[in-house]
């Protein structure tokens, strides 16, 4: 009873601070508030997940290659004191990229070159607008906030052209064509990945997509779009668009570093290299969200219960981990090249998207299969993208694999 | 294939892939890339003409490393010239010690005792691990790896250089071979603390192959990248794993049998291709070949001095006449040239580095693939800017 009145309150309790404070507010202004302190708490929350991200990518990256990462920041003006595992990393690398000199180089376009990383950093903000954080958090309840999510998104590849060009250096130029090609391949396969969820949750307002995942089975499988077989194909597709999308390891072409030494960002020094590393978790991060919520369950607990923990805790903890998959994948795998990955793209993720819209067409059809048809139901739709899926990639890596060598006579 | 198959060869001339310039395709883009690169492996340039991404043409240029080495080796007595050596390849300064004592020990007619052949072998060979893990390590970076790759090869190049220090006093300029053996007996703990690394050593590698070499990506990457034909490497003297990657069998421990190679029961791999596949292949089969050797030296390796002890070291003037000494470096033929006048210094001192000569089909490798493909290409000809400019 005690847990369950805590339970009601936390889940509601930002909701109450914010309407308290626009209470206290003169009535003209009280809708100027309201939506400040929302634009502020989402700044808050997601500044402090991007100051720290890049701390856990460097010690799991670090863990991942057999040595510690940064474990030396200690507190200011304290030499010899606690070291915090490191923990005020972000606020060092703040001061840093704060005290350095912006250099911009004397032919760049000054307008364009100050613009591009304002630009990048607003428009990956703008996509937080539609997440819904909680149960009663959602900043702006759209009717079509998945296509205002995928509008947001695609524009910050608008910025890192605009720094391309803007930079006038030749490897800037290369980044930027090269990130042009990845969002014109990338951006069909990310929203064909979701079009079976808008088909099956038959809405396009994203938290109607999670109230339809709400539902758990004997109280502990949680109907989430994932643990289906188109959901669990469509969310593997969204993965890989997602990680090609926000320029991520193996898709990192843009920034290439053995090839184009920082791409786009080469010109780029201070604090403005900061804005675009932020613009570059936000946007992660905004993705992410966006998959927990599509595939994940959003806010949802994953048994029942599991819900007295507010809702917008379990949003936080699947986001940190789709972030943590992310940065294990980086420590992973290596880059592709710009063509095979046009190519993939074109080859193999736009059929297998499509396919997948199909196969939750048929799911939705047989929604009625009870009982043993139920398993049928199952064992169909696994084949409709399995089959598909093993053909593709099979001609996808025709001719390649490990060879076996001779030895010389003597 | 046999070295008789190569006299109807016609080098191939020039650029097989032409520049496109019209209205409709624009103007080419010529970068250059390095001398300050994050993967030109040092001070390398190579200025690349680009249609788009596909490389038209790729002018690589060298010496901005160079200091002068042959010049003062002239200048200086015979054994002033070994440390400098350690700093041509600065990777594999046993082996670079190893090819200038053998070409001074045939000069002067010098014998070397068996305890330090086998030491030699020894230490090559593990120079030979450090370079190859080394190499694999950095074409993983350039293929896009977030160090991952690069940092296993180091854990195990660090135990190994480890045991260098321990035996020469230092890491990576080790300056341990003499005319007529070797500087210093390793001790049975040093033996035996070898032994074991060597005998682990096939366990990082299956670790290694486990993750990377049957991987999609690196197959994509890789797979018909640079294709080196096997008679334009011989008559461009490329030698070592590139050229035993297009399939031509040439290993100077064979050919040669200098040091006491003959001893030991190894095999040469070969590859087929000649791609960047095959080139990465060399090097972790050559690994695995090395740890055979390894392990037969230390458990055939004898007694006695390490040091000839007729051997002269103050006022070492050899007779005048001239000698070629070579070995199998780990990057290919590494050779000194030296004519002695009779007097403390050579007459002549010359370096035939593998890097360089390997270097020079770069750009018949690199045609017609990306910017990507030609920093990968570079990456697995393996080269070391203090060898290559001297």
């Amino acid at each position: 009873m005690i847990i369950a009145a805590i339970d009601s309150y936390l889940e509601v309790a930002p909701l109450a601070w914010r309407d308290a404070v626009v209470q206290w507010c003169p009535e003209p202004t009280q809708w100027l508030v309201h939506h400040l302190i929302t634009i502020v708490a989402i700044l808050a929350v997601f500044g402090t997940l991007f100051a720290f991200t890049p701390l856990a990518e460097r010690k799991l990256l670090g863990r991942l290659q057999n040595r510690l990462g940064p474990n030396r920041s200690g507190l200011p003006w304290w030499q010899n004191g606690p070291k915090l595992w490191g923990l005020t990393q972000p606020f060092a690398d703040a001061v840093k990229a704060l005290t350095k000199e912006d250099i911009v180089p004397a032919a760049a376009d000054k307008l364009l070159h100050f613009l591009a990383p304002v630009l990048i950093v607003a428009f990956s903000l703008l996509t937080f607008a539609v997440l819904p954080f909680g149960r009663h958090l959602v900043p702006v309840g759209l009717d079509a906030a998945l296509l205002y999510f995928f509008a947001a998104g695609s524009a910050t590849e608008l910025a890192i052209f605009m720094a391309g060009w803007a930079s006038r250096n030749k490897y800037s130029l290369l980044a930027a064509m090269r990130a042009l090609a990845q969002v014109i391949s990338y951006e069909l396969p990310l929203i064909l990945s979701v079009v079976p969820i808008v088909l099956i949750a038959g809405t396009l307002s994203l938290q109607d997509i999670v109230l339809a995942q709400g539902f758990w089975t004997f109280g502990f499988l949680p109907h989430w779009f994932v643990f289906t077989p188109w959901g669990f194909a469509g969310f593997l597709l969204f993965l890989v668009s997602a990680l090609a999308e926000s320029n991520r390891s193996p898709f990192d072409l843009p920034e290439a570093e053995s090839e184009l030494i920082a791409g786009h960002l080469t010109e780029y020094s201070g604090f403005k290299y900061a804005l675009f590393f932020m613009a570059e978790y936000f946007g992660l991060t905004a993705l992410s969200g966006l998959g927990v919520t599509l595939f994940l369950g959003g806010w949802q607990a994953p048994c029942a219960f599991l819900q007295f923990i507010p809702s917008w805790l379990w949003f936080m903890g699947k986001v940190i981990g789709m972030l943590l998959l992310f940065i294990w994948i980086r420590g992973t795998l290596l880059r592709l090249r710009i063509d095979q990955l046009t190519r993939l793209a074109w080859q193999f993720m736009v059929p297998l998207t499509l396919i997948n819209l199909g196969n939750a067409a048929f799911w939705s059809l047989t929604a009625g299969w009870t009982g043993p048809l139920q398993l049928v139901r199952w064992g169909v739709s696994l084949a409709i993208i399995v089959i598909p899926f093993v053909l593709l990639g099979r001609r996808l890596s025709a001719g390649r694999h490990p060879r076996t060598y001779r030895y010389a006579a003597s | 294939m046999s070295v008789s198959d190569l006299s109807s060869f016609t080098p191939s001339s020039g650029p097989t892939v032409r520049a496109v310039k019209d209205p409709f395709h624009g103007d080419l883009l010529e970068v250059s890339m390095g001398p300050q690169h994050p993967s030109t492996h040092g001070v390398f340039r190579m200025v690349v003409t680009l249609d788009g991404e596909v490389v038209v043409k790729l002018k690589p240029v060298f010496g901005y490393l160079h200091r002068n080495h042959e010049k003062i080796a002239e200048n200086t007595t015979y054994l002033g010239s070994m440390p400098y050596t350690d700093r041509l390849d600065y990777l594999c300064s046993m082996t670079t010690n190893w090819a200038y004592a053998l070409a001074v020990e045939k000069l002067a007619g010098q014998a070397v005792p068996d305890r330090a052949q086998y030491l030699r072998v020894i230490l090559a060979e593990m120079t030979r691990l450090v370079n190859h893990s080394c190499l694999v390590g950095f074409l993983f970076n350039d293929l896009g790896t977030s160090f991952t790759p690069l940092l296993y090869a180091f854990r195990e190049r660090e135990k190994i250089l480890d045991l260098f220090e321990a035996l020469s006093g230092s890491r990576m300029m080790c300056n341990f071979q003499r005319f007529g053996g070797c500087r210093v007996d390793p001790t049975p703990e040093w033996l035996a603390a070898a032994s074991r690394l060597v005998d682990n050593y096939p366990r990082f590698l299956d670790e290694y192959e486990t993750m990377l070499t049957a991987n999609e990506i690196m197959l994509a990457r890789t797979q018909g990248i640079g294709i080196l034909d096997a008679k334009l490497a011989v008559n461009a003297g490329i030698t070592g794993p590139c050229l035993r990657a297009s399939g031509y069998n040439y290993d100077l421990r064979k050919v040669d049998g200098y040091g006491f190679y003959p001893r030991f029961d190894f095999k040469v791999p070969l590859g087929a291709h000649g791609d960047t596949y095959d080139r990465y292949m060399m090097r972790i089969l050559e690994m695995r070949e090395s740890v055979k050797i390894l392990q037969q030296a230390f458990r055939d390796l004898p007694g006695g001095p390490v040091m000839d002890p007729k051997a002269k070291i103050r006022g070492f003037r050899p007779k005048a006449g001239e000698a070629y000494g070579r070995i199998e470096s780990p990057k290919g033929e590494l050779g000194f040239y030296l004519i002695s006048d009779g007097t403390p210094n050579p007459y002549r001192y010359r370096v035939r580095p593998p890097s360089l000569i390997n270097l020079t089909l770069l750009e018949e490798m690199c045609l017609g693939h990306t910017i990507a493909d030609s920093v990968v290409i570079l990456g697995s000809v393996d080269i070391v800017l203090g060898e290559v400019d001297r």
